[in-house]
């Protein structure tokens, strides 16, 4: 796989050129400050506030003075949720990751024991799993460069 | 009437009784929509539950917790207000925390929490899903550190990075007045000695923990403002000092201006300022900066200490300490200690024990004084207390807690109880019993202090009016007190929202109105500089509900003697503005 950081920041509809896509990167979580403003963030994409639903998740490695593990998707090629999915509301998105088609989703939770990360979250209202599309929202909301877009060749 | 605000949970109170280990929820809408929350709310609920005459120390007195109507929605709405009566002041006690107890507590469902009561055996509360769980804390109970009770309960409790953990140390069990509740290791609910209260409760931790939605009526007027307000914290120059160096960056500007408290105020220079600098400690100790949930400031500055183990070859230990300027101040500078690591572990051993570092620096700094002049003795202080020998301050925090001899009990209850009993009143630096915070700016500093509702610096921000007049004609004694009452009455809404008040900068009346606007809540400027006065003469008529007397209002005597940025202060000005002040507060409760 052939990935170019581009560490764009935010992905305005001209450098989405058809045939590339982006995922979302966790740059060095050692710059994370544990502000929670990315979960922040994605929730208000619902729209809402809180942290009902969000696709991002940063929680301190053990005590927050050894600093902060940031979770999100990592956009698999192949990804592990995909192939545990029983109802195929889950579908392997171009350029990695996944669609989450809700009206199939039945809340069994494979998926959330599927990823390896523990990237898939969980939104307790629906009883599905909150995806993160790559968006690159949250990126907007982080003040010391953790997160960025990059492009999937 | 309909409720404005979309997210019914927030006006959610739970209801907690230590001594029947029951729990119920009451919705108090009526509370919030009229007081916003936080201070207004907690004022309100402690009037509501306290009978104002009980000891702070029995199970009739009342703790509350409540956040506002901006918490979890906006940046920086990151504090929680508590609210009970002080063991160490004997009146209202209020004191602020960030950490992550804010969010934590409207992602459980609440806005405010009320525990009453006490129990028989240590126990720990597990807030989370609707419930409350009462358990067992006997094993936790006597363990030495506070930070040891952090990480145990990390591990057996549920929702790691959504939650808040809680507790007090030894100094909260074994009563010190000035015991503080540490939160998330590195913030606390410090003043007036909540931890003594929690102690007297039996009352080990309380974890809170939880993940909802909030929802808001304007959604796209949600995001605008949001974006807005989260640019101006994040780009502001204002902010950007808390971001670089932190609260320590004040020690240098202090220090050359001649406001910077220095062994129990005999001076307010302190030659060995520059070691204690947040510029030093940012060079040679800092190790990472943390935020608050929902602070991209991120002004928790945590620094390093390595150190080698005295009998073992090749054998570090490598610890991490937060620093702030009050605790440089406190323990630092009014002790004399310029060595940086020591004052580091000094800091430490504080939190360790679960201290207020402010008011054990003013205790630590009057005993030295009060040593020096032969008031007291080795017999009273078991070791000899010497500026800047922070080894020997290590070893009096222990003292504090453990309280071997009649000083060190006397010493557990207060700065002032311990002149009254050992002499040197004139030169104990406390305000209405609570132990002095860091600034010798002027006369606005001290009176602010006094007469300010929890004593604190950041009532009315006294301080800040003083530098405003450096060099400059000083303002008459009545125009100094309108000015403390009016920010103090606007600070009233900032801490019922409940925004941090480092972002005040950020928070001016027309964005609050903005803020509120997309929540359903439509309040102009006026209306809410007319609920912060309300909420300020709420808070003041619970003060002397509780025993507050404004003609006992006394400053210390050493306040006159050390020249300020703004020359000396005489008490005449002093005299002069309390009688100015006493008068307004009748007007104000006719």
């Amino acid at each position: 796989m052939n990935i170019k950081i581009t560490r764009l920041g935010r992905v305005s509809s001209s450098t989405k050129q058809v045939g590339k896509y982006v995922r979302l990167v966790v740059t060095d979580p050692d710059l994370c400050v544990g502000c929670m403003s990315c979960m922040f963030a994605c929730a208000r994409r619902f729209p809402e506030g809180g942290l009902g639903r969000t696709a991002i998740y940063v929680r301190s490695v053990g005590g927050v003075e050894r600093g902060f593990t940031v979770v999100v998707c990592r956009a698999c090629k192949d990804p592990p949720c995909a192939k545990v999915c029983p109802t195929k509301a889950l579908i392997p998105r171009s350029g990695g990751g996944v669609i989450l088609n809700p009206n199939l989703c039945i809340g069994c939770g494979n998926c959330r024991e599927a990823c390896p990360f523990n990237a898939v979250q969980w939104d307790v209202y629906a009883n599905k799993p909150v995806i993160c599309v790559h968006c690159g929202y949250c990126v907007d909301f982080c003040p010391y460069g953790v997160l960025a877009l990059e492009e999937v060749a | 009437m309909v409720d404005p605000i979309k997210d019914e949970l927030i006006y959610r109170v739970l209801y907690i009784d230590l001594s029947r280990k029951t729990f119920w929820v009451r919705s108090r809408p009526d509370l919030f929509n009229k007081f916003l929350g936080g201070t207004g709310v907690a004022t309100q609920l402690l009037k509501e539950e306290l009978r104002p005459d009980v000891d702070p120390l029995s199970p009739d007195n009342v703790v509350v917790l409540a956040i506002g109507l901006l918490t979890g929605l906006y940046p920086t709405a990151s504090k929680v207000v508590a609210m009970f009566k002080s063991p160490l002041t004997g009146n209202l006690g209020e004191s602020h925390a960030g950490g992550r107890a804010a969010i934590a507590i409207r992602m459980a469902g609440y806005g405010a929490i009320v525990i009453k009561g006490a129990s028989e055996i240590p126990v720990y509360l597990s807030i989370h899903e609707g419930k409350v769980e009462f358990k067992d804390a006997s094993a936790l109970w006597g363990v030495r550190s506070s930070l040891t009770i952090g990480k145990v309960l990390r591990e057996r409790e549920p929702w790691p990075g959504l939650r808040t953990i809680m507790r007090i140390g030894r100094a909260g069990e074994r009563l010190v007045r000035y015991a503080s509740v540490v939160l998330e290791t590195y913030r606390h609910f410090g003043r007036l000695g909540l931890g003594a209260v929690w102690g007297s409760k039996k009352l080990k931790a309380v974890v809170i923990g939880g993940k909802r939605s909030v929802p808001v009526a304007d959604v796209s007027e949600y995001r605008k403002v949001y974006k807005e307000i989260f640019d101006e914290i994040t780009k502001s120059p204002v902010m950007q000092k808390y971001h670089d160096l932190g609260t320590p960056h004040n020690v240098m500007p202090l220090n050359v201006m001649g406001a910077l408290p220095t062994r129990n105020l005999t001076s307010g220079k302190f030659e060995d300022a520059e070691k204690l600098s947040g510029e030093s400690f940012a060079e040679y100790s800092l190790a990472r900066r943390v935020a608050c949930a929902h602070c991209p400031v991120a002004c928790i500055h945590i620094a390093v200490i390595r150190e080698r183990y005295p009998h073992e070859k090749y054998f570090y230990t490598t610890r991490y300490i937060g620093y702030d300027y009050e605790p440089i101040y406190a323990l630092g500078t009014m002790l004399g200690v310029s060595d940086r690591d020591g004052l580091l572990r000094l800091i430490e051993e504080v939190d360790v024990a679960g201290l207020d570092a402010m008011s054990t620096g003013v205790a630590l700094a009057w005993t030295t004084e009060a040593f020096k002049r032969g008031l007291i003795t080795e017999k009273e202080t078991l070791v000899k207390p010497e500026w800047g020998d922070w080894k020997t301050y290590i070893e009096m925090v222990r003292y504090i807690v453990k309280q071997p001899n009649e000083f060190y009990a006397t010493l557990a209850l207060g700065t002032e109880e311990a002149a009254r009993k050992y002499g040197g009143l004139e030169f104990a630096l406390t305000y209405g019993k609570n132990e002095m915070p860091g600034y010798h700016t002027g006369p606005g500093a001290h009176l602010g202090y006094l007469v300010g509702l929890r004593h604190s610096h950041l009532d009315n921000a006294g301080y800040s009016i003083d530098q405003k007049y450096i060099g400059k004609q000083y303002p008459p004694p009545e125009k100094l007190v309108d000015e403390i009452i009016e920010e103090e009455a606007w600070r009233q809404v900032l801490t019922s929202l409940v925004l941090c008040l480092f972002a005040r900068g950020a928070y001016k009346p027309a964005t609050v109105v903005k803020a509120l606007t997309p929540l359903g809540l439509k309040l102009s400027e006026e209306d809410l500089r007319r609920v912060g006065f309300e909420i300020y003469k709420e808070k003041l008529k619970l003060k002397l509900a509780l025993g507050y007397k404004l003609d006992e209002l006394k400053l210390p005597k050493r306040i006159f003697e050390i020249p300020t940025p703004n020359g000396l202060i005489t008490e005449e000005y002093m005299i002069k503005a309390l009688e100015y002040y006493r008068n307004k507060v009748s007007e104000m409760l006719k």
